[in-house]
């Protein structure tokens, strides 16, 4: 029983990092279409500025929660300015331009932090379950994924701003007609997509070790997550996740860690080959 | 990268040859390639500052065979692809006397054939899983005969019989795993558990949860670099640390003990030929000089693998001295004849059959993010390398035997 329990919360916390880490991308890819390639690299900045911020002596959950999201939103809103604005529907150069983005995030990072490793420890001790013991901080990481995707959902769902940024995604011209100013609102998008993306960076980063090139390891189990989820972007990713990340983690306990990258990866490749629109491209197609 | 380290190397080395230009001779090269960036930074680091050091005193002293040495630094940034890349540089264009390089047995085993076919002498300095036998290279670190043999028995007397095996997943980790297990068996001991990880992976959550359904009373860590400190730091978190106490071939091998907290890192038991907290006279005058030398960026020696690249060095220097030349068969030939160094770790004998080192180890518990020393083993020989290579009968030997262990 208390096997099941602990590795029931251990699945659970491989399915909230992933949710986690892809969150920021499916605002960004999701709603927006705009393939962000450097969203692996606003992971790596919001890991940094917590890093810093802790550094500098800042309180660790002011560091993680606040300052992470606010500076990766804040580089996001400049990003889409200068380079986004200017490849809308432009599919192809969008990937190239952000490609470039992410590489020059890298060689900047490593110029001012070095190619090293970097950490802290993870706060909240630990937390007994029978006859197991488990990190304190990965039950906080489960619950910190569920209440921002529950705010994220909220937000869009019952709130002026994010009815009018539904429906400037839907039909960008009826939306401007109507006197919305759609520039704007894919600017907020954009930069809250980053927010996101650095807050997920940010809780992330006492689990794993902070480097320049840690966006690599996220960017592809990001977008496999994306783009599994469909066309409904928080349900959609978040069934994505909780499919995949089971997998990778049944797969881990059964065999090894390597083994279970794999088998995630090959369900990600059977799911799209049966329903190349994505998990919601059939299933809760109304969704968000 | 290239262009910078050799300006580096560039400023390094000029003032040295002025020193010694009343000597009119051509400095010898030396050329070191270590990670000085990337994951494996943390072992990197402390073995380009000892290695630099060494060659320093050499200077110091006159040089060797009344040339000055010259240290040309790589840095392969954690990439195998840049090892390769080096030491045929180091071979074809620098020309160097002696290579002094590698960390992970998968860097070794990536240019000791580069420097092989190139015939340029090839010291590797650090604690590895043993059995290479290659007259061209010579391995200056201690092996799972000389630590795992020592500490496996130390644990198991302490705590219990049975074994859990974290492993980096590649040859070191793989064939140290064999090792650890077959010191555990032939101390009444049992393998509970083996898990293997690349050496990118940072979520050790379902290993930790593993562990606990094993319930050893031993968890063997066989980690390798900047990522699976991680491990540390979950176990820690997972508040087991209190529970199943650990041990690790690799921890202290690098800035482990200093990046970890004492609440992560206190406990921990190593074993490795030498320990920046060894009490001898010779390591208290070595630690002087080195932190006059280096200043406020003296690094943290740790374990050995920073002070078996100052051995390297001085040793490779003996060997020179010897032959009087830097001919490369008449440098190995004096290597063979019985070569010895006494340095900070105590004495360390090459042994001519197998190019490997017989020397002091030393058992040592994480304390306060240093080492405190436990036990030591003087004089112990390279007994698995031994009993698998002899150069002196088959001198063109250029492999790495695995040992076999049946499991």
């Amino acid at each position: 029983m208390d096997a099941i329990l602990a590795t029931g919360i251990q699945a659970l916390t491989g399915i909230a990092s992933l949710l986690l880490v892809s969150l920021g991308l499916a605002i960004v890819f999701g709603m927006m279409r705009v393939i962000n390639l450097a969203h692996g690299e606003f992971l790596m900045l919001g890991a940094y500025s917590a890093i810093l911020a802790v550094e500098a002596g800042v309180n660790l959950w002011v560091a993680m929660l606040v300052v992470a999201p606010v500076c990766v939103g804040l580089l996001g809103a400049v990003v889409e300015r200068l380079v986004i604005r200017r490849l809308y529907g432009r599919m192809v150069d969008t990937m190239l331009a952000t490609w470039g983005l992410s590489l020059a995030l890298i060689g900047a990072v490593t110029m001012a932090f070095g190619n090293s490793v970097a950490g802290f420890s993870a706060p909240l001790g630990s937390v007994q379950i029978g006859a197991y013991s488990t990190s304190g901080y990965g039950l906080f990481l489960i619950g910190a994924t569920v209440v921002l995707l529950l705010a994220v959902w909220m937000v869009l769902r019952f709130t002026p701003v994010g009815l009018i940024a539904r429906g400037t995604m839907q039909n960008a011209g009826m939306a401007a007609a109507l006197g919305v100013p759609t520039e704007r609102v894919y600017a907020l998008s954009f930069a809250a997509g980053a927010a996101v993306s650095g807050l997920a960076g940010a809780l992330m980063a006492p689990f794993s070790g902070v480097v320049p090139t840690m966006g690599t390891a996220y960017i592809a189990k990001c977008f496999i997550t994306v783009i599994t989820g469909g066309a409904a972007m928080l349900a959609g990713t978040a069934t994505a996740a909780g499919l995949l990340g089971s997998v990778n983690t049944i797969g881990t306990f059964a065999f090894t860690p390597v083994l279970g990258e794999v088998l995630m990866l090959g369900v990600a490749i059977v799911l799209l080959r049966l329903l190349p629109q994505g998990i919601t491209g059939r299933f809760f197609r109304r969704a968000l | 990268m290239h262009r910078r380290t050799l300006l580096a190397a560039g400023g390094l080395a000029a003032p040295l040859v002025m020193q010694h230009a009343a000597l009119g001779a051509d400095p010898i090269k030396v050329v070191g390639i270590h990670d000085a960036s990337g994951g494996l930074d943390i072992y990197g680091k402390p073995m380009i500052a000892c290695l630099d050091f060494a060659v320093e005193e050499i200077n110091a002293a006159g040089g060797l065979i009344g040339r000055p040495l010259a240290v040309t630094n790589y840095d392969p940034q954690s990439n195998i692809q840049l090892y390769t890349q080096f030491a045929t540089q180091a071979a074809t264009k620098d020309k160097a006397a002696v290579v002094h390089a590698g960390i992970t047995s998968a860097s070794r085993e990536a240019i000791r054939p580069v420097l092989k076919r190139y015939n340029t002498l090839y010291f590797y300095n650090t604690q590895y899983e043993g059995g290479v036998c290659d007259r061209n290279a010579f391995c200056t670190g201690s092996t799972p005969a000389q630590n795992v043999s020592r500490l496996v028995p130390h644990v198991m007397k302490k705590w219990g019989k049975k074994v859990y095996i974290l492993a980096a997943d590649y040859n070191y980790g793989q064939i140290t795993s064999k090792w650890v297990t077959k010191f555990t068996r032939e101390n009444g001991g049992e393998v509970v558990g083996l898990d293997f990880f690349p050496l990118d992976v940072t979520n050790f959550g379902p290993a930790i949860q593993k562990i606990q359904a094993a319930k050893p009373d031993i968890v063997m860590s066989v980690l390798v670099g900047g990522a699976h400190i991680s491990f540390y730091r979950q176990w820690a978190a997972a508040g087991m640390k209190s529970r199943i106490p650990m041990v690790s071939t690799t921890l202290g091998g690098g800035n482990e003990s200093l990046v970890l907290s004492p609440e992560e890192g206190d406990g921990i038991i190593c074993a490795f030929s030498y320990f920046q907290e060894v009490d001898t006279p010779a390591n208290k005058a070595f630690l002087a000089k080195f932190k006059a030398k280096l200043g406020a960026s003296t690094p943290y020696l740790g374990g050995e693998l920073a002070m078996r690249s100052y051995v390297g060095v001085n040793l490779w220097a003996e060997g020179v001295r010897r032959a009087k030349s830097i001919d490369r068969m008449k440098v190995i030939e004096a290597l063979e004849s019985g070569v010895s160094f006494a340095g900070p770790p105590g004495l360390t004998t090459l042994d001519p059959k197998t190019h490997h080192t017989t020397v002091d180890v030393f058992i040592a518990e994480v304390k306060n993010k240093g080492f405190q020393v436990l036990e030591t083993f003087p004089q112990s020989p390279p007994s698995d390398t031994q009993s698998v290579c002899d150069l002196q009968k088959e001198p063109n030997a250029s492999k790495q035997v695995v040992v076999d262990i049946k499991t």
